[in-house]
């Protein structure tokens, strides 16, 4: 029996040992713990009646990070501080986060409320921007069934800065104290867990046991423990090796670790291209974006995630390693087939690298879905095309929800290139969408809509590569008078 | 009551912007909630074991596995219901657990009772079921081509609306479908029993009806109502789907209870809850319209159709409320509604908020867009000639509209947000080559205000005045986050001109206020307010009759205290005076509508005691090559009569109106072909987010709003009107779609709009403009 999983609640250092490796926050919070204030609402990540903010230190500060306590394994808050609505204020002695809850009339039935509050707690403590747009952004992984928003965005305009933000110092030396020095093992007789400390430690592990669930966020398999009920014997996290978290510009290229979440990919992201910038901004709620990682969302192979076409389109390529021995692979070459990827026994996804874009390409990335905010895509486009002297000189354009894989146009791409950049070519490129794709019929969209409205959005890619075209997501009211 | 943000306990309380007496045990975490209840020593979790087909025949049915699974205590049959095996409101025809015949996806079959809920769910699946599936019916055309029906058609007229029609210079007609909705209250289903002695049980249920609760477990238990006591402080959410769909869970849990003596709790996980619990009634409609040259109506013709499950649960009051508002705010001159209610093989439908009053709507309102379209003409101008109170005032029900104020709020409306000028401004960014195309639309709301089931238009209240000049307070109402607790606490603590600090707010009790009605039809201040005013005023005329005998004088109730005469006593001395003078000062208060009838075989009567109205404009932009859309602007104005609290009334139209618009544009059910529920969670079933509401929203309470009836303190309902408003997007959406074929080919865009649907649409008015 190793040592136990430290972390920080209320200021006080808590233990845990001997639990269920897969036991969620949620439910310590609320069973083991009686801290019933944080709610249970679809146990899947995707409601945040569950938020509770996680504080991390990071260079010696301290991150402040709403997550969803519901898909979130009580392992992953070794070294951390974890904030709850109950961390805050009482009745007749409100935190101004709360005070501004109530003071908008932010609450009707109440039962989302402390998520919200927690998902506002993140900003004030982080800083962040209280814009409408910004809250909004902010907020989408929290829903409401009663106020319709309006009070809610009012009161995290109206919640001021934060009483507790002096005491950070103090925050960040206890968060210090219990920073994990060594690799945490846990054995019970639900499961084993193993969070290696480094890459290499990682490889290692993975190597000893090369059947091992992959953890990464955990905003995937941490529903196949609350929706479809599974166990899962052996996890691997790979949160708690700090050198996979790393970002590096390579000069024409840029490597997001492992362990590189999309929140902290956005910016260098949005940088390649501002393309991204929306697309981070549609992915799952906040919550799913401090949690949830790049490289997880290709490695798992799903056809409906949507890094997987955007950065086949940019030309990434996966970095695998197994042991000691690194391969790199072309990302389109990783999926398989449904549910089959290339990945051997004991190896995982270390990095993506995502090259630098030509300022001169046209790149463009689309997610179709019911919601704009937060809804997985029912067809999903990343599109890089290259123009030289008005002509196609190449084309990388990748879907995802179109196949059993995310994949690319090849057809399409073909009738493409070498012609004149222009609607006429575009319209007959598009007609050779069914060559390359045969979707399906499901919840999301019908195979006819797939097909239709992927080749219109390669067509929209082009009409929105002309200077100063509207897009439906930045429409507003009609000018008028 | 305690602080609720720091405001003077003596301002005035009534038709004061008070905010919501739980808020600050919301946003702290502290407001408990029926899961939040500390979990009792020996406490049982329960699941049950579903059927996984949509109509079968059980062959076998073999529990050997889950009785002998891991802290498995107790497996529930329909062997075990000692009672009678039904948990329906009234039908007789929805089983605590299907025996026999399962009639939809995830009807249960048994219940287990283990010592933690994932025990119990591992033991449920070790059941060994064996089908012989017969024939499902899963959609509305299914049923008809079975010719399944829940009851008889029902036809309701309005003199010769056919022979109007085919005389009328101009006719139009169209199909219209309409999807149905998931309440999506943020707190799923669940129930906590705990037995007492002599078999009594106390109930913890998040359930809008309580008595119907306490009924229907003494009926499957085979005990007396008075051994059963309901219990609920709040729910995190009802929206109608705590109505009637609440009580399973808490009977299972009773009976659970019963057979072991130990507390049982059962809250279903949000999947199960999906899969498990009713939803909002999906509609097909068939519209017929004849009118003048300038859109005058001469008559209107509706044939309904809607998915009502497997049961008959409310499916007919709420079909009954689709037909009274089939009208919505206009004269139809003379009309002929039909409604066929069809029997599904699916959960059974219910109510949510309009209860079937939206879907009613939605027919009409197509209808002048369509007629307004081939005339020509602002739709506006068309709804506005065709007003109760502007061309008639007899609804096809027989009732006379006398308060319409539908008139003055549009006007009002289409002046404060500039609809004329942006109506243009429209069409002519519409002229433009983008793929974006704009929309708009104006939309009036009339809803009919008492239950349709005249006997259910009553309430109970209890009022306690302790010695210290405290007031409990405890009404038939429940809260579900509508505020009522709130506004009748107002009430309350107005009648005696005391602070809300000194009124107690207390859990909904069948053992303090009995055979009460659901908090449903947005009647809950309405009744219960006047229920708790009548309880105040037989305490206030005991303690008149006390104070002309001690003092001489009446007593008038002063926020500095009781006035008798010269003489100014605290409530606290004149109650103490009061006890020692052997005055009671406990009383129950009692209210019915008054002048409401219906006589339901013939469709005639006052089915309403008044109405509610209020009218949206939205402006949306719909992407012409992917379907996606946007709302981009919402005004508002609603009468909520003279507002109790508006604070409160605000609230309710903005999250009516939020809620409306996801019914019609991104929230889709989607059953398969066996009947399975693909969309059974958040992450495939989308209610708006945040991002969704649209910066431009202005919602304001129309201020000359006054209830022409007696109501309390004047007041209106509020809590479904809003909810139609939304109906505006969907007219707006297909004025934009209309763009693509220059206005003259009349969209078929059925409803939710999701992209897909407008992307078909966009394609069918272009394909039938190239026709013509």
């Amino acid at each position: 029996m190793g040592r136990p999983i430290r972390f920080l609640l209320d200021g006080e250092v808590r233990e845990l040992s001997d639990i269920d490796p897969t036991l969620t926050v949620l439910n310590l919070l609320r069973y083991d713990l009686r801290r019933t204030g944080t709610k249970e609402g679809c146990a899947e990540g995707d409601c945040g009646a569950c938020t509770v903010v996680l504080g991390e230190l990071e260079d010696g500060r301290v991150r402040f990070r709403a997550v969803n306590a519901c898909i979130l394994f009580a392992p992953l808050l070794d070294g951390k501080a974890l904030f709850t609505v109950e961390s805050l204020g009482r009745e007749g002695n409100l935190h101004p986060v709360q005070q501004a809850m109530v003071d908008h009339h932010g609450s009707q039935c109440g039962f989302c409320t402390p998520g919200f509050v927690m998902s506002l707690y993140a900003i004030q403590r982080e800083g962040g921007s209280t814009s409408t747009g910004a809250l909004k952004d902010a907020l989408a992984g929290n829903l409401c069934r009663c106020t319709g928003y309006g009070p809610i965005i009012a009161a995290g305009q109206g919640m001021g800065s934060d009483p507790l933000a002096a005491g950070v110092d103090a925050l960040a030396a206890a968060l210090a104290a219990i920073q994990p020095t060594e690799s945490l093992t846990l054995e019970h007789v639900a499961g084993r867990f193993f969070a290696p400390a480094s890459g290499e430690a990682l490889a290692e592990v993975l190597l000893a046991h090369p059947d091992a669930t992959i953890l990464a966020g955990g905003t995937d398999v941490g529903l196949w423990v609350t929706k479809q009920h599974r166990a899962l014997p052996t996890l691997v996290s790979l949160n708690a090796a700090t050198d996979l978290r790393r970002i590096e510009d390579l000069g024409d290229a840029v490597r997001i670790g492992a362990g590189v979440r999309y929140a902290d990919a956005h910016a260098t992201l949005a940088a390649l291209h501002p393309a991204f910038d929306e697309l981070l901004r549609r992915l799952g709620g906040q919550q799913v974006r401090n949690l949830g990682t790049v490289c997880g969302n290709v490695a798992n192979g799903s056809p409906i995630g949507d890094m997987p076409p955007v950065l086949i389109a940019a030309g990434a390529t996966l970095v695998l390693r197994r042991g000691a021995e690194r391969r790199e692979l072309p990302l389109e070459g990783y999926f398989l087939a449904y549910g089959k990827q290339d990945r051997r026994p004991g190896e995982f996804v270390e990095a993506v690298l995502v090259p630098k874009l030509a300022a001169d390409r046209v790149f463009s990335i689309a997610k179709l879905s019911k919601r704009f905010d937060q809804d997985i895509s029912a067809v999903c486009l990343g599109l890089s095309v290259g123009v030289e002297a008005g002509y196609v000189t190449d084309a990388r354009i990748a879907f995802g929800g179109m196949a059993a894989t995310p994949k690319r146009a090849g057809a399409c791409e073909a009738a493409l290139v070498g012609r004149p950049w222009t609607r006429e070519t575009v319209e007959a490129a598009v007609e050779a969408l069914p060559d390359d794709f045969a979707p399906i019929t499901d919840m999301r969209a019908s195979a006819a809509y797939r097909l239709e409205a992927a080749g219109n959005l390669i067509l929209r890619a082009y009409l929105e590569s002309r200077p100063e075209a509207p897009t439906i997501r930045s429409a507003e009211a009609v000018a008028y008078g | 009551m305690a602080d609720s943000g720091g405001r003077s306990a003596l301002l005035p309380v009534l038709h004061a912007p008070i905010g919501h007496d739980s808020a600050p045990r919301h946003v702290s975490g502290e407001a408990i909630y029926i899961d939040d209840i500390p979990e009792p020593p020996g406490l049982l979790h329960l699941c049950v074991g579903q059927s996984a087909r949509a109509h079968a025949r059980v062959t076998k049915l073999d529990l050997t596995e889950v009785r002998a699974a891991p802290g498995v205590v107790a497996v529930l049959t329909p062997a075990d219901i000692p009672g009678k095996n039904d948990i329906s409101p009234f039908a007789g025809d929805d089983p605590m657990f299907a025996e026999g015949i399962v009639s939809f996806v995830g009807q249960p079959l048994f219940a287990v009772a283990a010592e933690s809920l994932p025990k119990a769910r591992a033991a449920a699946a070790l059941a060994v079921i064996a089908y012989e599936d017969l024939t499902p019916a899963v959609t509305i055309a299914d049923a008809r081509a079975a010719d399944l029906h829940l009851e008889p058609t029902q036809v309701m007229k309005l003199g010769d609306a056919r022979a109007a029609i085919a005389d009328a210079p101009h006719r139009a007609s169209g199909t219209l479908t309409i999807g149905g909705q998931e309440h999506f209250y943020l707190e799923g289903q669940v129930a906590l029993v705990i037995p007492g002695e002599g078999g009594d049980l106390h109930v913890w249920t998040s359930t809008q009806h309580p008595t119907e609760t306490q009924h229907v477990i003494a009926r499957c238990l085979g005990c007396p109502d008075n051994a059963v006591t309901v219990e609920v402080r709040r729910m995190g959410g009802g929206f109608g789907g705590k109505e009637t769909q609440s009580v399973q869970w808490a009977a299972i849990a009773a009976l659970t209870a019963l057979k072991t003596r130990r507390p049982a709790k059962f809250r279903l996980d949000r999947d199960d809850d999906m899969v498990m619990t009713g939803k909002r009634h999906d509609f097909e409609i068939d519209w017929t319209l004849g009118f003048d040259d300038v859109g005058k109506l001469h008559g209107a013709a509706f044939e309904f159709a809607s998915r009502c499950g497997h049961s008959t649960d409310l499916s007919r009051a709420i079909n009954d409320r689709a037909m009274f508002h089939a009208d919505n705010a206009y004269a139809l001159q003379t009309a002929e509604i039909v409604s066929h209610r069809l029997r599904t093989h699916t959960v059974s439908n219910t109510a949510f908020r309009g209860f079937g009053g939206p879907q009613g709507m939605m027919g009409i309102e197509r209808a002048l867009d369509a007629a307004a379209l081939s005339l020509g003409l602002d739709p506006l101008d068309v709804r506005l000639a065709n007003l109760y109170g502007v061309s008639g005032d007899v609804t096809p029900y027989g009732q006379t509209v006398t308060d319409s104020v539908a008139r003055e709020i549009m006007t009002e409306l289409a002046e404060a947000c500039d609809y004329r000028a942006r109506r243009a401004a429209v069409r002519a960014a519409n002229a433009g080559p983008g793929h974006l195309k704009r929309g708009i639309a104006l939309t009036p709301v009339k809803f009919g205000i008492s239950f349709t089931t005249s006997h259910l238009n009553q309430a109970g209240a209890l009022i306690h005045l302790y010695t210290d000049g405290s007031i409990h307070l405890n009404h038939g109402g429940t809260e579900m986050g509508q505020g009522l607790y709130l506004k009748i606490a107002q009430v309350v603590a107005d009648a005696f001109k005391v602070g809300l600090d000194r009124v107690k707010i207390s859990s909904t009790r069948t053992d303090k206020v009995p055979n009460t009605s659901a908090t449903a039809a947005s009647s809950g201040s309405d009744l219960n307010g006047m229920a708790a005013l009548a309880a105040c005023e037989t305490i206030k005329a005991r303690l008149a009759g006390f104070a002309r005998e001690s003092f001489g004088a009446e007593p008038v109730y002063t926020p500095d205290g009781v006035m008798l005469g010269e003489r100014l006593m605290s409530l606290k001395e004149f109650v103490q005076s009061a006890y020692l003078a052997r005055v009671s000062l406990s009383a129950t208060g009692f209210y019915k509508t008054p002048d409401i009838h219906y006589d339901r075989e013939a469709h005639k009567g006052r089915p309403f005691y008044y109405y509610a109205y209020g009218a949206a404009c939205s402006e949306v932009v719909i992407d012409t090559l992917t379907g996606e859309n946007r709302v981009v602007r919402v005004d508002i104005l609603h009468d909520v009569g003279r507002s109790l609290n508006p604070a409160i009334d605000l609230g309710q139209i903005e999250g009516g109106f939020i809620q409306g618009m996801g019914w019609l544009t991104t929230e889709e059910l989607v059953f398969d072909d066996a009947g399975r529920l693909r969309t059974h969670a958040p992450s495939t079933y989308k209610i708006p987010t945040a991002g969704d509401r649209p910066d431009a929203f202005d919602v304001r309470i129309w201020q000359p709003g006054e209830n022409r009836e007696p109501t309390i303190h004047r007041s209106k309902a509020v809590g479904e009107p809003p909810f139609m408003l939304a109906i505006s997007v969907l007219s707006a959406l297909t004025d934009a779609v209309a763009s693509v074929g220059d206005y003259r080919v009349m969209p078929n865009l059925d409803a939710p709009a999701t992209p897909e649907r407008v992307l078909a649409a966009v394609g069918d008015v272009r394909r039938r403009g190239t026709d013509v």
